[in-house]
């Protein structure tokens, strides 16, 4: 049976190349689409694109958790448990933010989080500071469309 | 030419070290897929859990599937990320899924003074069975339910407490 055999080495690849893969994009580094304007200009700068742009996202810094003012970081949603955003952190343990009315100071543990497009995004402003564990990863540079590579941060 | 076959014959080592090491890198990821994945075994200490975890440190075993799909109960033992160290692991035990209304004694030791509160959406509350000598949502309120990282099985070490968790 050439054709059984056929499959069952594909799948053995698949499921190889799909443990390595994961382990990779678990530890090292992913590449994440950036879905919504949140980010505008920083990410999806135009708002009728068919193109989403596609970010590289940095593993290591879950070791230790060490994030600092200005990182554009993916996090799980603290209200959506099957939904994941990506913001900058304004705000680290400690530091106050000045909100609408009153000045709020961001809890130990915790970080203040916020689109670059203030108008059109839902972050920190809404859900309040949200705790670093929350925190997948850490956005390091655009890797498509190839027209937009380039480095975040710094 | 000497150095061509000498090359030639580097060739074959070569291939034969590539596929031993990539046998063993293949292993690697088996085992951090199913660490983070489907099972892994922790060892938790502290008073907080007491009497259900000694003090001195338990073996137990974690799923890491249940809280994927959403089927984290009351009453459940969960392993969370700390709120306040994201560095460290707590083991607590649920006692209020979203929407669910708490009412807590804010000192127990205190007596009175007793506090009610609402789960938000996305939340959980924890609490340790030590009321006496645990830091939990009576300290840093409810938690977001993506902090959850596993679901206690059952406990593997000291053989003697062999078995589920109650």
């Amino acid at each position: 049976m050439g054709i059984q055999n056929l499959i069952w080495q594909v799948t053995k690849k698949a499921f190889t190349g799909g443990i390595i893969g994961i382990t990779i994009s678990d530890r090292f580094c992913g590449v994440v689409p950036v879905r919504g304007d949140s980010m505008s200009p920083t990410f999806n700068p135009q708002r009728d694109s068919y193109l989403d742009d596609y970010v590289l996202v940095d593993k290591f810094c879950l070791k230790d958790y060490k994030f600092a003012r200005g990182d554009v970081v993916v996090f799980s949603s603290p209200t959506h448990y099957r939904e994941r955003y990506i913001k900058r952190i304004v705000g680290m343990p400690g530091e106050w933010i000045s909100s609408s009315e009153d000045v709020i100071r961001v809890p130990e543990g915790h970080c203040w989080v916020e689109g670059d497009n203030r108008a059109f995004s839902l972050d920190s402003r809404t859900f309040g500071p949200i705790p670093l564990g929350l925190i997948r990863g850490r956005v390091t540079r655009v890797v498509w469309p190839p027209q937009r590579l380039s480095k975040i941060g710094g | 030419m000497r150095w061509l076959r000498y090359l030639n014959q580097w060739r074959g080592t070569a291939k034969e070290a590539f596929e031993q090491v990539s046998i063993v890198a293949k292993f690697l990821c088996l085992i951090h897929l199913t660490d983070r994945y489907i099972i892994s075994s922790t060892h938790v200490q502290g008073p907080s859990m007491l009497p259900t975890l000694n003090l001195t440190g338990d073996v137990i075993l974690a799923e890491h599937l249940s809280h994927r799909f959403g089927k984290i109960g009351l009453g459940d033992i969960v392993l969370v990320r700390s709120p306040t160290d994201p560095t460290r692991m707590v083991t607590k035990r649920v006692l209020g899924l979203e929407g669910h209304r708490l009412s807590f004694s804010a000192d127990p030791l205190a007596g009175d003074g007793s506090v009610s509160v609402v789960v938000p959406k996305g939340h959980v509350w924890i609490q340790g069975d030590n009321l006496y000598a645990s830091t939990d949502s009576r300290n840093f309120g409810p938690v977001p339910y993506n902090l959850i990282e596993g679901k206690a099985l059952l406990r593997v070490w000291p053989p003697r407490f062999f078995g589920s968790l109650r």
